[in-house]
């Protein structure tokens, strides 16, 4: 799948829809005909992660919260079986320790409902290509779970430092992105090119997804409490 | 009355009379016949209909525009002096060249008298916008009079030792300058600030020519010893007695006298006219605010609810939102749309932000805030700022969504409204964007905030406000 060309004219991304709402569906189904193959839909966790493991879709578009349980539930209990089957995590709006915990589970991306469809087919694209899709507010979301510095003194050696902070430039990338640039506007604004923008957020995407760093977890449960 | 009048001072009698006919000109036309016939319309504010009757009877044509109605204002804008000529061309439909002549004709053929009645004028009509007049303004200064009677004392006292020392030259000076002083500075305290900079224009010819303060200084110093040599010097020359300069005078203060009787009933009129048409437009001012905060609050969440019938958590929440949002407004008397007491942090303002303009424009806003940390005042204005700039955009942009993203930061909070729409050129504002903008800029540099706008036709706008955090602030937040 990897060497599968992503210009556009290429195959049609094939893509299953979880989401407990009927209308929100038909809504997508619509929006999205003739860009892709929707092959499948599911309303729930238990048959989404069936079906999807029956039709190998390319990507599913996955609502964060479902009513028997968190999408984080689908995402690892299909990449065990089936790790080639990205996702890309859709919400109205939700609590960020949920969205975060998705993407932590393994999602490449999450965007808003608010998403017009060509932007949405586009980020299907990109997540069909291995790439990350952040949205203004999953950036938000990471620069405000990566603000507080790391404390110089530690009182427990990370795993790895290098995955418990963001570098100056994805924390620039980010910014932009939360603001509503896209990709290409931030690789304007940086004077880099849009491959460089997809490689760093690619980057914030491994380090969410690996980080041990409890600032993260503390980060979840702060917000939780407040 | 007038042969009072006769007995001062003869030429000030004769345009006493010629004023008194101009202003209660209804039933004197005809004893006037001499004066030339345009002549009342300088002062008439009350029947120009009714005068362009008379006029066409006798047989004097004069071009004229429509004749606006309400109460006489001074004109400020195109104004030569006070705008006194050009307010009434505008009452009355002539043309201010016309007018103009007329006073100045009137001035020349009264030996000044219709100057006098032009400064009269100029205190006692209000300017355009404003309410009360010069002359109104400086009764209720109660400061200003309590300076006025200082300044008043203290010369009497200079006079009464001036008698003391037999020097009765001072004497006869002393009440014109107490008048003069008193008059102007009133005046000076109570004129709208654009008056005062014609004024200062007039009474300080040097204020623009020196390059350097202290040259200005130096030069308006040696005019006004120039000035005084000048005075000494003429006074010397003239070396009159006591008596005669006072005769004069007690003409200039019957004068006054005069004017005031002859004009009082017609200035109470005018007053009166005001009164009734200030409160009628209080009352239409409060009928259409009601209206406005109805419409943006309640209205709005009915038709939202009608739209989202179906999602009886989103009704029950907007139905919620609505009835505190009421009775806040009805009870705490705070107005809809104002942040302050809504939000206590920057992450509540910005979600309100969103929520208002989503509801009240049917613009989706994108919002994204990173941090928190309780409002303030500089955070207050700059998320009015921040509304401000979101409601423009949901406005005039034309996009589809508005990105609306905070960042708070250790010893900043900044703010980005963004939106694809069809952008502008910062170089060339239009005007309904440019008050706007001002808006935004004045809110933020009055807490020493900065703002910068990015945009260009097509391609969209960024509003980007950054605020330092004082510290306080930060204080408070470290300790938290």
């Amino acid at each position: 799948m990897s060497d599968r060309p992503t210009a556009a004219g290429a195959r049609k991304p094939r893509v299953f829809l979880v989401d407990d709402h009927g209308m929100f569906r038909s809504g997508v189904r619509s929006e999205l005909a003739g860009e892709v193959d929707i092959v499948g839909e599911a309303a729930d966790v238990a048959p989404a992660i069936e079906q999807i493991g029956d039709t190998a879709p390319d990507v599913v578009l996955l609502d964060v919260h479902l009513p028997g349980g968190g999408g984080q539930d689908v995402v690892a209990a299909v990449k065990s079986g089936h790790p080639d089957v990205k996702f890309l995590a859709l919400s109205a709006s939700d609590a960020p320790e949920d969205v975060i915990a998705v993407i932590r589970a393994g999602a490449r991306g999450y965007v808003t409902k608010t998403i017009s469809g060509v932007e949405l087919v586009d980020a299907i694209r990109r997540v069909a290509a291995g790439d990350a899709v952040f949205s203004p507010r999953l950036a938000g979301f990471v620069l405000d779970a990566f603000a507080a510095a790391p404390a110089p003194d530690m009182d427990r050696p990370t795993f790895d430092p290098e995955l418990d902070q963001l570098t100056t430039r994805e924390r620039e990338v980010l910014r932009l992105i939360a603001r509503g640039y896209t990709y290409r506007e931030v690789a304007r604004e940086l004077f880099i090119s849009v491959k460089t923008v997809e490689s760093h957020v690619s980057s914030v995407l491994r380090k969410l997804q690996l980080s041990t760093r409890h600032q993260l977890t503390r980060w979840a449960a702060e917000r939780r409490l407040t | 009355m007038v042969e009072n009048a006769g007995q001062a001072g003869g030429l000030g009698a004769r345009a006493v009379a010629a004023g008194t006919a101009a202003s209660w000109a209804a039933s004197s036309v005809e004893d006037d016949v001499t004066q030339p016939n345009t002549r009342p319309d300088t002062e008439d504010a009350t029947g120009p209909s009714g005068w362009a009757a008379r006029l066409e009877a006798l047989g004097v044509k004069v071009r004229r525009g429509p004749a606006s109605s309400g109460p006489l204002r001074r004109e400020i804008d195109g104004s030569f002096l006070g705008g006194v000529a050009a307010g009434i061309a505008k009452r009355t439909g002539f043309d201010v060249g016309v007018i103009r002549a007329i006073i100045v004709v009137f001035a020349l053929a009264t030996s000044g008298f219709g100057a006098a009645v032009y400064v009269v004028a100029w205190l006692l009509i209000p300017a355009t916008g404003s309410e009360t007049s010069i002359g109104t303004r400086a009764l209720r200064d109660k400061r200003g009079l309590g300076l006025a009677a200082a300044v008043t004392s203290i010369l009497v006292l200079a006079l009464v030792i001036a008698s003391a020392l037999n020097a009765g030259w001072i004497t006869s000076l002393s009440v014109p300058l107490i008048v003069c002083g008193v008059g102007l500075a009133l005046v000076w305290r109570n004129a709208p600030r654009a008056e005062l900079d014609v004024l200062r224009g007039l009474t300080d010819p040097v204020a623009k020519s020196g390059p350097s303060t202290r040259k200005r200084r130096f030069l308006r110093m040696l005019l006004a010893l120039g000035l005084l040599l000048l005075a000494l010097g003429m006074l010397l020359g003239i070396n009159p007695t006591a008596s005669e300069l006072l005769r004069p005078l007690a003409g200039v203060l019957f004068l006054i006298g005069a004017i005031a009787t002859a004009l009082g009933p017609w200035w109470m009129r005018i007053v009166r006219e005001n009164v009734a048409e200030r409160q009628a437009r209080i009352r239409a001012e409060e009928r259409a605010e009601i209206a406005t905060r109805v419409h943006d609050s309640v209205l709005q969440t009915l038709a939202l609810i009608q739209r989202r019938a179906g999602d009886q958590h989103q009704v029950v929440q907007l139905a919620r939102a609505q009835e505190r949002e009421l009775r806040s407004w009805l009870f705490d008397d705070r107005p809809p749309g104002s942040m302050d007491g809504k939000a206590d942090t920057v992450a509540d303002a910005v979600r309100l932000i969103q929520q208002d303009v989503e509801a009240q424009h049917g613009m989706p806003v994108d919002a994204v805030t990173v941090g928190n940390c309780d409002l303030d005042d500089d955070l207050l204005a700059m998320l009015d700022a921040a509304r401000e700039a979101t409601v423009n955009a949901a406005k005039w942009s034309g996009a589809d969504v508005v990105s609306l993203f905070a960042e708070v930061e250790p010893d900043s909070v900044s703010l980005f409204v963004r939106d694809r729409g069809r952008g502008f050129d910062p170089a060339n504002v239009a005007p309904d964007r440019k008050g706007l903008a001002e808006s935004v800029h004045a809110r933020m540099a009055r807490r020493g905030g900065t703002v910068t706008v990015r945009s260009a036709p097509g391609e969209g706008t960024e509003i980007g406000l950054t605020m330092p955090r004082s510290a306080a602030d930060r204080q408070s937040r470290r300790s938290a």
